[in-house]
C-alpha cells in the first residue's frame, strides 16, 4: 500500500504514555475478542485430556484418517480454485484493461466483480442448486438440447468438482479486482520502448509484461487459496456438513466433540491458522516484490 | 498494419473471456430467478416471493440481522475512527502493530474465532488465576450473546472498516483540521464528531456498506451462538422449502448489490472484496 501520509513527526510531548491511552480502547477490544479466543485455542492445543502439556495433538493431525483428509480435500479445493479463479480472473481483468474491451464494459464488470466476490454463502449455495443440482436449470437444459446427463458422466454437485465450481463463483472476481489496479500499473512506455527495439508482442509479454505481473499473479493466487480455505457457509449450506473439508470438521468438532479429544480439535484449528497465516506471509512478501513496478 | 492485427486478436480473445465471464455471472442468477418464479405449476408468478415476505419469522430474523449490522457499523466507528485519528495525529509509532492487527481477520477465519470466542465466552470470566468473577457468561442471555455476536462481526469487518477510514483520513490533513478546531475552543470529541467524521464521511459511507453486506447474510457466528438472523434462517428454509429460499437468495443478491453499487458510486473507486465465504 502506497504510504503517503503526511509527515507527521511525534509531537515530543513529557508524556508519552498518555498518547497510548488514546489508543487503549481498540487495544482492549482487540486482546477481548481477537487474542483471547486465539491464544484460548492455541493454549488447548498443547494439553491433552489428562490436562498435561503434550505435543500429541499436532502428531496426531498426521495420523488421524478423518483430519488427514479433510486437510487434503480442504487443500484441493482451495488450490484448484484459486489456480483456476487466478488464472480465468486474470484472463478477465486483462480484456478489461489492455484487452481492448469498450470501456464502459469494465465498470460493469468491476462492479459485478465487487458483487459475486461477496456474494457468497448460503444464498450462493442456493443459486447454485437451482443451476447445476439434479434439477437444476443447466443440468436440464445439458439433457434435453444436448442430451448429455452430466450426472450420469460422473458429475455430482455436493461433492469436490461442484464445490469447485461454486467457489469460482466468488473466486474469479476476487482475481478480477485484485488484477485490474496491477494491469493499470503496467506503462505504455514500456510497451513502446519494447517495440521500438523490435521485441515482438510475444516477446514483450514473456520478457517484460510477465516477470512484472508475476509476483502479483501469484500473490493473488494465495489470497484466493486463503479465500477459499476459511469457507465455511457456503459448503455447509450445500452439504449440511457431508463433504468433510477443514471448516466443516472444525464445525462438526464445535458442536459436539466428534474426535473425543479436544485438545485435537484445538490443534486442528490452529493448523488451519497456521496455513492461512503462511499464506498470508507470502502473499505480502509477493506483493512488496511487485510493488518495485507497479504502484 | 501489424499492430492493428495483434490488436484485434487480443480484442477478439478479450470478448471470449468477457462473455464466458459474463455467462457465469449470470447463469446462476438467472436458475435461481427462473426457479423462485414456478412455485405454482404451469404458472410464472411472484408466488414465491409473497409466501417467503408473508412468513413472520423472515421479517423477525432479518430485522435482527439489520439491526446487528447497524450495531456493529456504529460500533465500529466509535472504535476505529478515533483510534486510526489518534495514530495519525498522535502515535504514529501504533501503526505498524495496528495495521497487523486489523489483518488478523484474514487469518483465523469465522469458523476458528467463533470456536474461540464460545470457548472463553460461555464460562464466567473471571481475574486470571484468581477467584474472582467479572462477568457471567455472555452466552447465556440474549443481550450478552447479542454483545458477543456484534463484537465478532466488527473483527470480521475490521480490515475493511480500518481501511477505509485510514484511506479517507489520508486525504484529509486532519493535523490542520483539529489544529483550527482547537483554536476555535473545541474539545476531542466535537473535534472528531463534527470535523473528522464530515470529512471522511464516503469513507466511512464505503466501510458501513461492506460491513452491512458481511453482517445481513453472515450465518457461520450466528448459526453457533445461536442468534435467529438472518442467515441461518434462511438456511433452515431451504431443509424443507423448494422455492421461497430461492426467492429470498435473489433478494439478497439485489441487496448485496445495491450495497456495492452504492460503494461504486461514493468511492468512484475500484469496488472492495470480502464476505462470509
Amino acid at each position: 500500500m502506497a504510504q503517503t501520509s503526511l509527515p507527521l513527526a511525534p509531537v515530543k510531548e513529557p508524556s508519552e504514555w498518555k498518547n497510548w491511552l488514546g489508543v487503549s480502547p481498540f487495544f482492549l477490544f482487540a486482546i477481548m475478542f481477537i487474542a483471547l479466543p486465539s491464544l484460548y485455542l492455541v493454549q488447548g492445543s498443547f494439553f491433552n485430556q489428562e490436562g498435561q502439556f503434550t505435543l500429541q495433538n499436532y502428531l496426531d493431525l498426521f495420523t488421524n484418517p478423518t483430519i488427514v483428509s479433510a486437510y487434503k480435500l480442504s487443500i484441493q479445493i482451495s488450490a484448484a480454485t484459486a489456480f483456476g479463479g487466478g488464472v480465468f480472473g486474470f484472463l478477465l481483468a486483462y480484456a478489461i484493461t489492455i484487452g481492448g474491451l469498450p470501456r464502459g464494459l469494465r465498470s460493469l464488470l468491476i462492479t459485478f466483480s465487487g458483487v459475486a466476490s461477496n456474494f457468497a454463502g448460503v444464498p450462493l449455495a442456493f443459486a447454485f442448486i437451482a443451476t447445476l443440482g439434479r434439477r437444476g436449470f443447466v443440468t436440464l437444459f445439458l439433457k434435453d438440447a444436448l442430451s448429455l446427463d452430466i450426472y450420469r458422466a460422473g458429475f455430482d454437485l455436493y461433492t469436490f468438482w461442484g464445490l469447485c465450481a461454486i467457489y469460482m463463483f466468488f473466486q474469479f472476481p476476487l482475481m478480477v479486482l485484485i488484477m485490474v489496479p496491477a494491469l493499470d500499473g503496467l506503462k505504455r512506455e514500456w510497451r513502446e520502448a519494447a517495440e521500438n527495439l523490435g521485441a515482438s508482442g510475444l516477446q514483450y509479454w514473456t520478457r517484460i509484461a510477465m516477470p512484472i505481473l508475476l509476483p502479483s499473479i501469484l500473490g493473488s493466487m494465495i489470497l484466493l487459496f486463503g479465500n477459499a480455505f476459511g469457507a465455511y457457509a457456503t459448503a455447509y449450506a450445500l452439504t449440511g456438513g457431508r463433504l468433510g473439508i477443514v471448516t466443516i470438521q472444525i464445525g462438526a468438532q464445535i458442536r459436539g466433540d466428534v474426535l473425543h479429544n479436544p485438545g485435537l480439535g484445538y490443534a486442528m484449528a490452529m493448523g488451519m491458522v497456521i496455513i492461512m497465516a503462511v499464506s498470508l506471509a507470502f502473499y505480502s512478501w509477493l506483493q512488496k516484490i511487485s510493488e518495485r513496478w507497479l504502484r | 498494419m501489424k499492430q492493428s492485427s495483434t490488436g484485434r486478436r487480443f480484442s477478439l480473445w478479450s470478448w471470449v473471456w468477457f462473455i464466458i465471464g459474463t455467462i457465469y455471472f449470470l447463469v446462476p442468477l438467472y436458475a435461481t430467478v427462473r426457479h423462485s418464479l414456478r412455485m405454482e405449476r404451469d404458472v410464472i408468478g411472484f408466488k414465491a416471493y409473497e409466501s417467503a415476505f408473508a412468513d413472520n419469522n423472515f421479517w423477525e430474523t432479518f430485522l435482527l440481522s439489520n439491526m446487528l449490522a447497524a450495531a456493529t457499523i456504529i460500533a465500529s466507528i466509535i472504535l476505529i475512527v478515533p483510534t486510526a485519528y489518534w495514530i495519525r495525529l498522535r502515535l504514529p509509532q501504533a501503526r505498524r502493530i495496528t495495521e497487523f492487527i486489523t489483518l488478523l481477520p484474514f487469518v483465523i477465519p469465522a469458523i476458528i474465532l467463533v470456536f474461540g470466542l464460545i470457548r472463553i465466552y460461555s464460562v464466567p470470566i473471571g481475574i486470571p488465576f484468581t477467584e474472582i468473577k467479572l462477568f457471567q457468561p455472555l452466552t447465556t442471555t440474549h443481550f450478552g450473546t447479542y454483545i458477543l455476536i456484534t463484537a465478532g462481526y466488527m473483527v470480521l469487518a475490521m480490515p475493511y472498516m480500518y481501511r477505509s477510514v485510514d484511506t479517507g483520513m489520508r486525504t484529509v490533513d486532519i493535523r490542520t483540521l483539529t489544529e483550527a478546531a482547537q483554536s476555535l475552543g473545541a474539545g476531542w470529541f466535537t473535534i472528531i464528531a463534527r470535523v473528522i467524521l464530515p470529512n471522511i464521511r464516503s469513507a466511512l459511507l464505503s466501510g458501513a456498506l461492506l460491513t452491512f453486506a458481511i453482517v445481513v447474510g453472515e450465518v457461520t457466528l450466528a448459526s453457533f451462538l445461536g442468534v435467529d438472523a438472518f442467515g441461518p434462517y434462511l438456511f433452515l428454509l431451504g431443509q424443507h422449502r423448494a422455492y421461497e429460499p430461492a426467492a429470498l437468495s435473489f433478494v439478497t443478491f439485489l441487496m448485496t448489490w445495491l450495497a456495492m453499487g452504492l460503494i461504486q458510486l461514493v468511492t468512484g473507486g475500484q469496488g472492495q472484496a470480502a464476505g462470509s465465504h
